[in-house]
């Protein structure tokens, strides 16, 4: 995704107001933001707190800045930053953070996001968007662009087979119909589930959703139908359970008093074993993988309301 | 320059209004009046900007404000109680003067070097005035923004420190000496300018020649740098039970004290 995104903003880059900071990073990536923009590019360095106080400033100037990172150095090592200088303001300051999830593999926890838009949407006025498709970055990037309030992209890698064909970017989205349970999925999970999805019979076949855009506020009314027809919520997300969108579904179920008999909720469990491999290595840790989500199909294993938060 | 009066009258309303709120930090916004007054009084124009860093000294900003008719009595006696905009510290939002909520320390200089910055990719004239305290230059945040001042060559932004050489809990000296500041300072690549924080003319003067950069005409010193002007000061400045002590960065004031803090600003004027 990250040489979609570089695209996307050189597409923008006729914004004279457009700014971009990196702190440090974009190396085989950012050179065409880099050459686009000029001296409206700017290498903040290895200083991301002082990289997000500048761009409060450059948005209080009068500018739509973007700052980017690999995701955790910039929504938890900046955090104060992000919250009083961005947020209590309520800027329109665009955070891009590399490597959702276990997206830096075996380079280590350091360098995972785990907990990313869950620590930024207890923020006020945050915007989270989640690509899910490697076409969803351009009108995400577009999206974050043209809204007057903060946002925070989080990039993986595309992951649905090429040639795929998806609905186009939304914040919320059915990508795969049938007659099975529900999949809310959150990221570019979803292009992996896409084909075993795809592969079963219509009346078994799970109903694949993505959400791309959170907080989740009300849900969507044939998510709501198709919900209501499966009785069946499988939730995956590459993400901790707290603050997830598992979490803020379910709420938002319970509200709308439309809480399924089964749920199940899938998501990143931090380092159980206390070993590092590849991000595939690590979702199958976490019973992210292919072969255990599909697993909550089968009927001996959805057992009413199944708590996968071991 | 603000004349003594004038001076005094601000000194006045800190007073009565910290009283009224009965709330501290009354040493750390007497010392740094006479900076925030040179810079509303005679250095800041109508495209400059200034950011409170050490936002613990809100109550000199709005007696400032009030002094330049930014706000009001009615808004003052709202200091510190339900409802009001006036916080401890500045707010997010509702008053035009304040661009940024601050009170966690370190934040102000890179903010500023924001706006500088955020001025000359738009071709817009400026000058960006933050005040920070000497203590809040243990964050290193402070020094990441002006590193990257000082890289971006951003001559439109001027850091102004107020150091008075105490900090929360001790002296600046004893709990994380940075001194030579100046020193350091210059190490940085910065314009510095040493002066006597409490000598109107010297303040005058040094952030004058300052704001001149961003406004087209230039400055003396290193083209293109931003400038630091360390100003030295007393904390509680021009009430002596205050001076030089730690203590007032939290007590509040007594009635008892307060008539003798009045008093004595009148007796100043008396003997001048």
């Amino acid at each position: 995704m990250r040489r979609r995104f570089s695209d996307a903003i050189v597409a923008l880059a006729g914004d004279p107001t457009l700014a971009f900071l990196t702190g440090d990073l974009g190396y085989m990536a950012l050179e065409p933001v880099r050459n686009a923009l000029g001296i409206r590019f700017l290498n903040a360095g290895v200083a991301e707190q002082n990289m997000i106080s500048v761009a409060a400033g450059l948005a209080r100037a009068g500018l739509r800045p973007w700052a980017y990172s690999i995701a955790p150095f910039l929504y938890a090592r900046p955090f104060e930053q992000v919250r009083n200088d961005v947020c209590l303001h309520r800027l329109p300051v665009r955070l891009v953070g590399n490597g959702g999830g276990y997206g830096y593999g075996v380079m280590g926890a350091t360098h995972h996001a785990l907990e990313d838009y869950g620590a930024l949407l207890t923020l006020d006025a945050m915007t989270v968007l989640v690509p899910a498709f490697g076409a969803d970055v351009a009108p995400a990037v577009t999206r974050a662009h043209v809204l007057s309030g903060p946002s925070y992209l989080r990039l993986g890698l595309a992951e649905e087979p090429s040639g795929s064909e998806v609905p186009p970017f939304a914040p919320w989205r059915r990508v795969v119909a049938g007659d099975g349970p529900v999949v809310l999925a959150c990221g570019p999970i979803a292009g992996t589930l896409l084909a075993p999805l795809q592969a079963f019979e219509k009346a078994r076949r799970p109903r694949l959703w993505v959400v791309s855009e959170l907080p989740v506020t009300t849900l969507p009314l044939d998510f709501l139908d198709d919900l209501r027809a499966a009785d069946h919520l499988i939730v995956a997300e590459e993400h901790v359970a707290h603050g997830g969108v598992g979490q803020a579904v379910a709420l938002a179920l319970a509200k709308a008093g439309a809480t399924p008999s089964r749920v199940a909720h899938r998501h990143a469990v931090g380092y159980p074993s206390g070993r590092y491999g590849s991000q595939k290595w690590h979702r199958a840790e976490c019973g992210l993988d292919v072969t255990s989500l599909l697993a909550l199909f089968d009927e001996r294993e959805a057992m009413p309301s199944t708590d996968d938060s071991q | 320059m603000t004349g003594l009066g004038d001076m005094n009258a601000m000194r006045r309303r800190l007073l009565h209004m910290h009283r009224a709120a009965g709330v501290g930090h009354l040493g750390g916004n007497l010392g740094c009046l006479d900076i925030l007054a040179a810079l509303f009084g005679q250095a800041m124009c109508e495209s400059d900007q200034f950011v409170l860093s050490k936002g613990h000294a809100a109550g000199a900003l709005y007696v400032t404000l009030w002094a330049h008719g930014r706000l009001s009595d009615d808004d003052l006696a709202t200091f510190h109680r339900d409802g009001t905009r006036l916080a401890g510290h500045p707010p997010a939002s509702g008053i035009p003067e304040i661009l940024f909520a601050t009170g966690s320390l370190g934040h102000g200089p890179g903010l500023a070097s924001g706006l500088a910055l955020g001025w000359r990719l738009q071709g817009v004239q400026g000058h960006a005035f933050c005040l920070t305290s000497d203590g809040e230059w243990n964050e290193g945040s402070c020094w990441e923004a002006l590193a990257f001042a000082v890289h971006h060559r951003l001559g439109n932004l001027t850091i102004v420190v107020d150091a008075n050489g105490l900090q929360g809990f001790g002296a600046t000296r004893e709990v994380m000496n940075l001194e030579p500041l100046a020193a350091k300072f210059r190490a940085f690549g910065a314009n510095v300018t040493e002066i006597d924080g409490h000598d109107p003319v010297a303040l005058e003067a040094a952030l004058t020649v300052a704001g001149r950069e961003g406004r087209g005409a230039e400055s003396p010193g290193v083209p293109g740098a931003p400038r630091v002007i360390v100003a030295r000061t007393i904390k509680g400045k021009g009430v002596s039970f205050m001076e030089g002590r730690m203590e007032w960065h939290y007590l509040p004031l007594t009635d008892d004290l307060l008539a003798q803090a009045l008093a004595e600003l009148d007796e100043t004027e008396r003997t001048r």
